[in-house]
């Protein structure tokens, strides 16, 4: 992975200070908190309902065992003792105090970790498939081309002040993992016809109380010319974005206003400016420089078997957490942190550093952050399957869902965020008790759940999404169906009116009992909803409140 | 607390009196807007002394055309700390219309943007606080990691 020179850990450290003095004064009452917001927003640190939240950055979604050790201290020394992984492949602490909020940060300095840029109305921390290095469909590793973002993005004296947040996701496979149509700016590592790699980028996509799908403004982007390209469009937006109010103010909005054809315009005489002028060309050399930190391990060569082990429950898992990896006697891995009923992205501090340990012991140098809030091992030897099995669920983390109904993204919700309308976690939690018994039967099927129309939870991208209202004081949950983030990506359509607190898993769980009544051989969720459309699944729904009625 | 003038790092006295779009205008230095400067354009420019022009924040620098060439201040107005176009509109001044006048800030900017600002090319600030303090917001990060209108050698350059 990639490893800090000089000037990347003093850059990380400077940084620390400075944000050590804007708490200080913050502190001393020189800053008010209108004026603090934007600079603690920049290093991570949120306002929630009870407390501070500060959010770290897990660049590309990779971690090693060293930094899990650092996570899991610091979820012991400056939190209750666990973390929330996100959507965005960060990690979350709920609870530390302002204080200590500056030693945190140095201490995550010391692993090359920081915040910087998790939120606030600049470039955030840029995603990538999470397959990284290890998927079968890869053309190439996302993750030099997201570093090369991250450090042109960082503290970037043109683009800290944006009309709002700008998300960036990297993918250079052909299947989509990352999402990439559901973000600000997308890039897909693709190759021409003359066998060249390039880029296609695509722009305005986004989710919220208006969601888009992105469209593509670059068809290929040479190479060196990449960061060229997005300067360009953040220059765009950063003149033509609205900034009277907040609900128009993404790129999606600016995007979707002006068409492709004016937004390409635009893009390219800034394109041609800042390509004329050479200084933002990404020398070749550097881009093998940072390249060469995500070489993939040599891989041994390996029987492509995988042994039997006792456990009736290896079986289950194998089939549903593991995927083919790209080289031969290797499997990927996902470590499903959506346990049966329990909180989707929790991860205690125990936890972490058994993780920590179980990489070391099975010579693996990474562990992946997904979007789907889950953890990959990405490169594990299928020799070792049984016994990483093993262990995992003697950590609790052996859950074999992934890819299917109880593996639930869901947002923070009512529980801990104050923009909430309703509570999204409990939901998530008893949908899961449900269902878990049939979730093998019922196969591949996307639920996602949000506390609010800011959509964390990416209900709009749910093969079932989940959308907390509030109506008169009283929770009520709205039901998308059809939505997806792979590469079919669709925004989800509303069903009808909301359902109660206690009428949404009745809900969810009979459109399931129609689908699978309904669906043909091997038909997923999505599948057979875009075969039929909503009307049948409409039609069972609201039978509990027909019936109530009469 | 007063405003002050800091130029190029150091207190100075602003020779320059802004003057509203009806009011007469005085002897000397002046800056206008760009509502008067269109207006007034023929008589503005036959004046023989020095003069600025201040935009809004929703007004690009491009909207002066050649008029620039006969600018030596542009003041970008920033209404609200958070409307950031101002960065870039100092950006387009100077690699794109390459003025080589004042860039000054003036409105509601932070002590924590200054290194932004300077690095997209402002140079003049109106702002409480001192020079001493306007050196320490340049130093706090040493090295940068994206080319600007400063000019300054990025990261990738001290790699090589
Ligand atoms: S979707 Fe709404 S409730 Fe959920 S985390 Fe985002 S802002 Fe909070």
């Amino acid at each position: 992975m990639y490893r800090y020179d000089e000037f990347d850990a003093a850059f990380v450290s400077e940084r620390v200070e400075q944000f050590r003095h804007q708490v200080q004064r913050r502190l001393t009452g020189e800053l008010n908190e209108d004026q603090f917001k934007p600079f603690r927003l920049m290093n991570g640190l949120y306002l929630q309902l009870h407390a501070y939240m500060l959010r770290i950055a897990v660049p590309y979604g990779t971690l090693s065992a060293r930094q899990l050790r650092m996570l899991a201290h610091i979820a012991r020394k400056y939190d209750k003792g666990y973390g929330h992984f996100t959507t965005r492949q960060n990690i979350q602490f709920n609870w530390p105090k302002l204080v200590d909020v500056p030693d945190i940060l140095a201490e995550l300095a010391t692993v090359e970790m920081h915040a910087i840029q998790t939120s606030g109305n600049c470039i955030r921390n840029v995603t990538a498939d999470h397959f990284a290095g290890a998927a079968k469909d890869e053309i190439e590793d996302p993750r030099p081309v997201a570093e090369t973002i991250r450090q042109w993005s960082s503290l970037h004296p043109e683009f800290s002040f944006l009309p709002r947040k700008f998300k960036i996701a990297v993918s250079g496979a052909s299947h989509d993992r990352a999402a990439l149509r559901f973000h600000d700016l997308a890039v897909e590592i693709v190759k021409n016809d003359a066998g060249e790699t390039g880029y296609r980028v695509l722009v305005g996509g986004g989710m919220g109380r208006t969601p888009y799908l992105s469209y593509v403004v670059g068809d290929f982007v040479a190479r060196p010319d990449l960061l060229a390209f997005l300067e360009a469009v953040l220059r765009v937006y950063n003149e033509n974005g609205r900034r009277d109010n907040i609900y128009k103010a993404r790129i999606k909005v600016l995007a979707h206003t002006l068409g492709p054809d004016e937004m390409r315009k635009l893009i390219a005489r800034e394109f041609a400016e800042i390509k004329a002028a050479g200084t933002l060309q990404v020398a070749e050399a550097e881009r093998k420089r940072i390249a060469a930190y995500f070489a993939p391990p040599e891989f041994d060569v390996l029987s492509d078997e995988t042994p039997h082990s006792a456990d009736p429950d290896f079986a289950t898992w194998l089939k549903t957490n593991t995927h083919p990896h790209r080289a031969k006697g290797y499997a990927i891995a996902t470590i499903s942190l959506k346990p049966i009923g329990g909180v989707p992205g929790d991860c205690s501090h125990q936890q972490l550093d058994a993780l920590a340990a179980l990489l070391d012991d099975f010579a693996m140098a990474e562990l992946r952050v997904s979007h789907e809030q889950n953890l990959v091992l990405p490169h594990v030897r299928k020799k070792d399957l049984p016994a990483v099995f093993a262990r995992l669920k003697s950590l609790g983390l052996a859950t074999a869902n992934a890819g299917l109904v109880t593996d639930i993204i869901c947002c923070p919700g009512l529980d801990y965020c104050d923009l909430a309308n309703a509570r999204s976690i409990p939901v998530a939690q008893r949908i899961s008790e449900r269902l878990a018994a049939r979730q093998e039967e019922i196969g591949e099927l996307k639920i996602k759940i949000s506390g609010c129309i800011n959509a964390c939870g990416h209900h709009h991208a749910g093969h079932i999404g989940i959308l907390g209202v509030d109506k008169k004081g009283v929770e009520f949950y709205q039901l998308q169906l059809g939505g997806s983030a792979a590469e079919d990506a669709a925004i989800g359509e509303i069903m009808g009116p909301g359902f109660g607190e206690h009428e949404i898993v009745d809900a969810v769980e009979r459109v399931i009992d129609a689908y699978l009544k309904l669906r043909r051989d091997g038909e997923r969720f999505l599948d057979t909803y875009r075969r039929i459309g909503m009307e049948p699944f409409k039609n069972v729904a609201y039978l509990e409140q027909l019936h109530a009625a009469h | 607390m007063t405003t002050t003038l800091i130029k190029n790092g150091c207190v100075c006295n602003d020779d320059y009196t802004f003057v509203a779009d009806y009011a007469p205008l005085p002897e000397g230095a002046v800056v206008v807007t760009l509502t008067r400067l269109r207006r007034e354009r023929g008589e503005l420019l036959a004046r023989n002394t020095p003069l600025g022009v201040k935009l809004a924040s929703d007004q690009s620098p491009e909207a002066l055309g050649s008029d620039l060439d006969h600018l030596s201040l542009v003041v970008l107005e920033f209404p609200k700390f958070r409307d950031g176009r101002s960065f870039s509109w100092a950006r387009l001044l100077r690699t794109r219309l390459c003025f080589k006048g004042e860039i000054r800030a003036t409105g509601d900017f932070l002590y924590d943007q200054l290194a932004f600002m300077v690095r997209v090319g402002f140079d003049a600030f109106e702002m409480q606080g001192s020079p001493e303090a306007f050196g320490r917001a340049l130093a706090e990060i040493s090295n940068v990691y994206q080319p600007s209108a400063d000019g300054r050698k990025t990261i990738l350059d001290l790699r090589r």
